[in-house]
């Protein structure tokens, strides 16, 4: 039984041994995708219409007429002074950029993951306890779902049925234009600056518009996360431990919970972790349906822009916390499972 | 009688349809010990844990009579069968490295077992975890109530499960291969364990094997049983006097460095031991 | 002849491999979930073979004079912003996005194989390096890495399939790895290997046909997640481009009118949802037949 555990953990988490080399190879896939694979690269970064002597300063600052090996050099540079460049969109520096657009990216992915365990992790554990019940079916009913719809049409229709139809959620953005800059931008989520300075009406604004793309990101990753919790949990009541805890007289609740679901609490966190770092990929669909400013509609717009520095910068942040969350999903269990000391 | 059996029988569903695997078991118990043997698939453990109803959902149940100290245990509810379980009777499985929980303390496992049938709060389930642990002759009982289940060795886990399933104190122990999984040497240890704090707690045991000599040794009464059927029953000590032909061809089968016998006889199984 | 299958004594190793493969269907199509699931991707397939035939209309032309028209005799389920015949850009798009699907596929699962299981069965070196390479891949979120890969390329169909593909692999090298390692010791590779055979040989004859059932599952459990990625890039504009009938692109371009003519944008969106879920269940299904274990 915990074989079979410990074997699924395994092709899930993936090594984090190796780190530092993941990064670099990270560092070298963007820097390929940017500066290699373009036709030009500089046109890619610049634009179309800028201006020759742009155009000729960008080259040299790139040093795309030396070596590909010093090029790499110059870019790691770059990056290890936290200089990703600039946006031609924005004409900020892409790290300010992303440091403006990414606590609204945190706000929505964190509310949606919170969410997501509430419900998530006592119905896998209810469905695999209560295995064929009706319950059982309908949870397995919500996860296919959860995996098989496409996280923008769930979007769409979420906005469509309680914005359109209902008329009980208010529209897409972060907040009503009439609220727009009113609080002062501390933390830059919404909800938090808002209470911080005790705004009531902004706040309420804001957690209204922050709970359907929280609930259409949060049906997501409750998808992975119960079918997980369900997994795991089915495995662990086929233990004979199990039957040794029904020998001794507990009752059905404190053999499901003490026993069952303590075995299971330490690959669930990895499995939360992980979850949360798929909500990256969700975020960048979602924001796009619903106008949320955060990070992915940074990527999006910056997509259709063709600003390569952006882009990069974007994916190249996003890479690294994907990496940071896949090693903390390893080192928690390593850390919490008694198994390993 | 601590424990009646009357035409059991129990059924497991299969894409090809129903699958007896014990097919009109009958057995009563009193104060005494019996041993039950068979080899695997016999149906033995099966036998055993319809007795405390631990079989899985999709099992099929149906005998004349199950009874233990006069209570069905046919029609007997969920909460009936719980103050049963562990208080009146426990069960000791074959391997401690999966059937003691991996992710909690030794300790706090006999300590649970005992807090779920006598009062008491945490400090008192935590005491009488190490008396019990000193009483199936733990050294260090302290040290080792912390440890965790992979932690231990195979005769210091049975001793553990032991230790967990004696302390509500219960009237019947069935022993479900408490001895398979361990080394020859300490095989006999745990069983003279067991046996001692049978005796001094003036318990009935089941003792499930496919050892007979083992069985044998350690038991007032014997059953034999093949393919879910009883082949024989006897007193242990008039085992040596068996009449039918499967006991006679276990019997057969052990090697002896007293007697060797070149080649080993090979058990001639007989359909009509298991129609 | 269900009989022949089914015997209990087959007469020859043909008799007993087809006799296991029958059973396996048996047991497959007692999971109608899983049934359902493989008769609605058949159905995907053949409506998008036959889509030149089944289509009323032509998938571009357009009629501006019948924009955003309601599901009606003329037009089966109605028309897009810019009147061309939903039902028939629908089909049609479901050639396009089964054909990525299929060319992602092809490309990844042979790839994934074939690293998996030289890294599994040389080991050393060449296992750390193949390894190290897949764990980078892996290391990032596959939507972003392909957004970031077709930006670079020019958006469409070929760089979404190429980019998709790229980040897809990666799975099936660990499970081909994974296979070729429980097998690397056997008795059996020892004794190819005493003939003088060489490695080549080893790998391509005797390992991957073992490796090959795990990936089959992986890759139908895959596809409905290819399917998802694929309409997602066409839906952020970096996939198939306007006028192509792509679902995810359809849907980015109609979306605007969720709010009078829901329809437009929400028959694509559940054309998607209906494949994806197909592929689900059929993947479902299947490994359950081949590789219950991994449940």
């Amino acid at each position: 039984m915990s074989g079979s555990v410990h074997a699924r953990l395994a092709r899930l988490a993936g090594t984090a041994g190796s780190v530092p080399i993941t990064l670099f190879g990270l560092i070298l896939v963007t820097f390929l995708i940017g500066r290699v694979m373009p036709i030009d690269p500089v046109i890619a970064i610049v634009g179309d219409h800028a201006p020759p002597d742009v155009i000729a300063r960008v080259r040299a600052e790139l040093g795309l007429d030396r070596p590909l090996p010093v090029q790499f050099g110059i870019y790691l540079d770059h990056l290890l002074h936290g200089d990703l460049g600039r946006s031609v969109m924005t004409t900020h520096p892409v790290t300010q950029d992303i440091a403006t657009y990414f606590p609204a990216t945190f706000e929505l992915a964190t509310t949606a993951i919170i969410l997501a365990i509430l419900v998530g992790v006592p119905a896998g554990v209810l469905a695999a306890a209560r295995q064929g019940s009706r319950l059982d079916h309908l949870v397995r009913v919500v996860t296919l779902t959860g995996q098989s719809i496409p996280v923008f049409v769930l979007g769409l229709i979420f906005l469509l049925t309680f914005y359109v139809k209902l008329g009980i959620a208010p529209g897409t953005g972060q907040i009503d234009v009439a609220y727009d800059g009113l609080v002062e931008p501390v933390t830059r989520m919404l909800v938090v600056d808002a209470a911080l300075e005790g705004q009531w009406d902004v706040f309420w604004d804001a957690l209204a518009h922050l709970a359907l793309p929280a609930l259409v990101l949060a049906y997501f990753s409750l998808a992975y996360i119960t079918r997980m919790t369900r997994a795991f949990m089915l495995d662990a009541l086929a233990g004979e431990y199990i039957v040794t805890a029904r020998a001794k007289g507990a009752s059905g609740a404190r053999i499901v919970w003490r026993h069952a679901f303590g075995n299971i609490a330490v690959p669930l966190v990895t499995v939360i972790a992980l979850a949360y770092a798929g909500l990256l990929e969700g975020a960048v669909l979602t924001e796009t349906v619903f106008s949320w400013p955060g990070l992915g509609l940074y990527l999006t717009v910056s997509l259709l822009n063709a600003d390569m520095n952006a882009v990069l910068g974007a994916t190249l942040v996003v890479g690294l916390i994907y990496v940071v969350l896949n090693l903390l999903a390893d080192l928690a269990y390593r850390v919490l499972d008694p198994r390993t000391r | 009688m601590l424990v009646e059996v009357e035409n059991l029988r129990i059924a497991f569903p299969t894409p090809t349809g129903l699958s007896e695997a014990v097919c009109g078991i009958s057995l009563a118990l009193g104060q005494e010990k019996l041993g039950i043997v068979g080899e695997s698939g016999s149906g033995k453990s099966l036998t055993a844990r319809a007795l405390l109803r631990l079989l899985p959902r999709s099992a099929q149940v149906t005998a004349e009579r199950l009874s233990f100290d006069g209570i069905d245990l046919l029609r007997a509810d969920e909460r009936t069968m719980r103050r049963i379980r562990g208080r009146r009777a426990g069960l000791i499985l074959q391997d401690p490295k999966f059937s003691l929980n991996p992710v909690m303390a030794v300790g706090e496992q006999i300590a649970e077992a005992w807090r779920l049938h006598k009062q008491g709060g945490r400090r008192a389930a935590r005491e009488a975890a190490l008396a019990l642990l000193d009483q199936v002759r733990i050294r260090d009982p302290a040290r080792v109530a912390g440890l965790y289940p992979h932690e231990l060795s195979g005769g210091m886990g049975q001793r553990v499960m032991i230790a967990m399933m004696l302390a509500p104190d219960p009237e019947l122990l069935i022993a479900d291969e408490p001895t398979s999984a361990l080394d020859a040497t300490v095989q006999a240890e745990i069983l003279r364990l067991m046996e001692d704090l049978v005796a001094r707690r003036g318990m009935a045991l089941i003792l499930i094997s496919h050892d007979l000599p083992l069985v044998s040794h350690f038991c007032d009464r014997v059953i034999v049983m093949y393919a879910g059927r009883v082949m024989e029953a006897l007193a242990a000590r008039d085992l040596a006097q068996a009449r039918h032909p499967y006991t006679r061809g276990l019997l057969a089968c052990l090697p002896s460095l007293v007697h060797p016998r070149a080649p080993l006889p090979v058990l001639a199984r007989d359909p009509a031991w298991s129609p | 002849m269900r009989a022949w299958l089914l015997t209990d004594a087959p007469n020859s190793r043909r008799q007993a491999a087809w006799g296991r493969r029958y059973r396996s269907w048996l047991l497959f199509r007692a999971n109608h979930l899983a049934f359902a699931g493989l008769v609605v991707v058949l159905v995907l397939i053949l409506v998008s073979l036959a889509a030149p035939v089944l289509a009323t209309h032509n998938p571009y032309a357009q009629d501006l004079a019948d924009r955003l028209a309601a599901p009606s005799p003329r037009h089966w389920l109605g028309t897009d912003e810019l009147g061309r015949d939903l039902y028939s850009r629908l089909l049609y798009g479901g050639r396009i996005t089964l054909g990525m699907v299929v060319a992602i596929v092809l490309m990844v699962a042979p790839v994934g194989l074939i690293i998996g299981c030289v890294a599994g069965y040389l080991g050393g070196l060449a296992d750390r390096v193949l390894m190290r390479v897949t764990d980078i891949f892996l290391a990032f979120p596959r939507l972003i890495l392909a957004l970031a890969f077709v930006a670079a390329l020019r958006p469409g169909i070929s760089s979404a399939v190429f980019a998709i593909a790229l980040t897809s692999w990666p799975p099936y090298a660990r499970l081909a790895r994974a296979d070729t390692l429980t097998v690397r010791n056997a008795d059996f590779i020892a004794a190819v290997r005493l003939t003088g055979a060489r490695a080549g040989r080893v790998i391509l004859r005797h390992v991957m046909p073992l490796a090959v059932s795990s990936v089959i599952v992986r890759v139908t459990l895959d596809m409905a997640g290819i399917i998802l990625t694929a309409a997602g890039l066409g839906f952020l504009g970096m996939g198939a481009q306007p006028p192509t009938p792509e679902w995810g692109t359809m849907i980015a371009a109609t979306r605007g009118y969720i709010l009078q003519q829901w329809w437009v944008p929400t028959i694509p969106g559940l054309a998607i949802f209906v494949a994806a879920l197909a592929f689900n269940l059929l993947g479902d299904g299947l490994r359950d037949v081949l590789d219950p274990k991994q449940r």
